[in-house]
């Protein structure tokens, strides 16, 4: 009888192991010297907790009077980012069909357009909120337009990544009818994709919304103003408030957001 | 009435699909095309309407040469050959009216294909069509909320819609069960016969293709390598188009319809 010798597993080889082991000791060491070349004020952080709750007692009770001066304040940023995702979604259409690889008329037009798109999300909606405001000076316009210019990429993106992943035999079918490229745009292509263009349409304007309120900071527009001016004057009863109801308006879009898109599927 | 003269196909691939395939039919007639996959038969049907772009080779429909057309002369030309697909290509989130007047779209002009605005006359057509398929109430219905074998009824009459003088088949039978695959051939049948037009099938069931076609064409590897009834489809032929097998139980016996 001869004795079974048990089969012996292990998940890595020695070498491998020896390789884990060596990367984990690099990161080790960046975490080490990230925490030392930063320049760290040790007591400001001792401090932290005591200035927290200090600031929460300036912030209690919100001042609920406030809200007078609030609610046409968020009125604005609501339409700021409702405008904005329209201006997005009628600009970003065109783009997408040009960014798209299977309705790019040339690939020249498709770099053209894949550069726009990464551009414009490239850059922080904050920064295109500081040059709209030199163009259009402070306030409601540079705000549409700085939020345009975000969501503009945001979508033509999204969109035209569902144009590449169409069914194509739907489009063999209806360029078989005789129909010309803009024809078998419409019947061919658009059916598919409009599901996605309604639904990224409604995520997007439910992201604008997040933003907009905080675009103010750099006055374009929005509560975000409001927001500033009253830390600026160290009226932290009304921050607070200000901090709520734009809590509440964001879980508000974000379930419209969410209800409207369990719609569509 | 129509004829392909040595066809050629070879993609960027370099696969060699069709090696100078010629064919004539000068009848309304059900031409039904047997092949092994990769044989080179959705290619041929392709390369008849241009969705795929022939190397060489023509294409003629009465006496329209199709293969040299381009812009509006070629849609004209692919508004005359009505086709229908393996997998339907029905536009699934469109209703089934729309479906059926997408085979106008060669009629009708972009703005009016966007609102939908079809003339009378087209929606009369489609009303009577669908219900000479059977799917009589089904125009607002939704196409991914229909069965296999009513897709396929659409599929036809979209094709039809066309006022087609050909219709290219491929493989309209092989997503759906052996009844209603009978009866949706039957209904090619039929409908071809009807309007006068011939119908050429590419078709992998050899028993249905035997059944229904008035001529079997058979291809191996590009090359067409047997033309003729179906009656003379024997053993040897199929060997010839799929290559060695036992056969005997595939083709309909000659002896069964003789008794």
């Amino acid at each position: 009888m001869t004795e079974i010798q048990p089969a012996i597993w292990k998940r890595f080889s020695k070498k491998q192991s020896l390789e884990r082991y060596g990367i984990e000791f690099v990161l080790l060491l960046i975490f080490i010297w990230a925490t030392q070349s930063v320049d760290i004020y040790w007591p400001f952080v001792t401090d932290a907790p005591a200035q927290a709750v200090d600031l929460l007692h300036r912030m209690t009770p919100p001042s609920v009077v406030f809200i007078k001066a609030i609610i046409p304040s968020m009125i604005e940023t609501i339409n700021i980012a409702t405008l904005s995702t329209i201006f997005a979604v009628i600009l970003s259409f065109p783009l997408a069909i040009l960014n798209a690889r299977n309705t790019t008329p040339h690939p020249i037009v498709q770099m053209v357009a894949r550069v726009i798109i990464v551009t414009s999300r490239s850059v922080n909606e904050l920064v295109w909120g500081l040059i709209f405001v030199v163009f259009f000076g402070p306030g409601v316009v540079a705000g549409v337009a700085a939020l345009t210019m975000r969501s503009l990429g945001f979508m033509a993106k999204l969109v035209s990544e569902s144009i590449e992943e169409i069914d194509h035999g739907q489009v063999e079918a209806m360029r078989a009818t005789g129909a010309n490229g803009a024809k078998v745009f419409i019947f061919g292509v658009l059916p598919q994709v409009m599901p996605i263009i309604i639904g990224t349409s409604i995520f997007r304007w439910d992201i604008n919304i997040r933003q907009s309120s905080v675009i103010g900071l750099v006055g374009a527009g929005g509560i975000g103003i409001l927001l500033t001016s009253s830390m600026n004057m160290f009226k932290w009863q009304n921050v607070s408030m200000i901090l709520i109801s734009i809590f509440v308006v964001v879980l508000a879009g974000e379930y419209v957001s969410a209800t409207v898109r369990k719609k569509l599927t | 009435m129509f004829s392909v003269k040595n066809l050629d196909k070879t993609y960027p691939t370099g696969q060699h699909a069709l090696k100078g395939c010629s064919l004539d039919i000068d009848n309304p007639q059900i031409v039904a095309i047997f092949g092994p996959s990769g044989a080179g038969k959705s290619t041929l049907i392709r390369c008849i309407n241009r969705l795929v772009e022939p190397s060489s080779g023509e294409v003629f429909l009465d006496d329209l040469e199709l293969t040299g057309l381009k812009g509006k002369d070629l849609h004209n030309a692919r508004r005359q050959m009505g086709m229908i697909f393996q997998e339907y290509n029905l536009i699934e989130r469109l209703t089934v009216m729309e479906n059926v007047l997408s085979g106008r779209l060669g009629y009708v002009g972009f703005f009016n294909a966007m609102f939908r605005r079809f003339p009378q006359d087209a929606v009369d057509e489609a009303f009577s069509l669908l219900e000479r398929v059977g799917l009589k109430g089904y125009h607002n219905q939704r196409a991914d909320a229909l069965s296999g074998g009513q897709r396929q009824r659409v599929g036809i009459v979209r094709a039809l819609i066309q006022h087609p003088k050909i219709l290219l088949v491929d493989e309209p039978t092989s997503g759906l069960d052996p009844k209603t695959a009978m009866i949706i051939m039957q209904l090619i049948k039929d409908l071809a016969i009807e309007k006068g037009i011939p119908a050429i099938i590419n078709i992998h069931d050899v028993k249905l293709g035997q059944d229904y076609a008035d001529r079997i064409i058979g291809m191996a590897d590009g090359v067409i390598v047997f033309d003729g009834p179906p009656s003379k489809v024997t053993a040897e032929t199929l060997t010839m188009i799929y290559g060695e097998e036992d056969w005997s139980k595939t083709i309909r016996k000659v002896e069964d319809e003789e008794e």
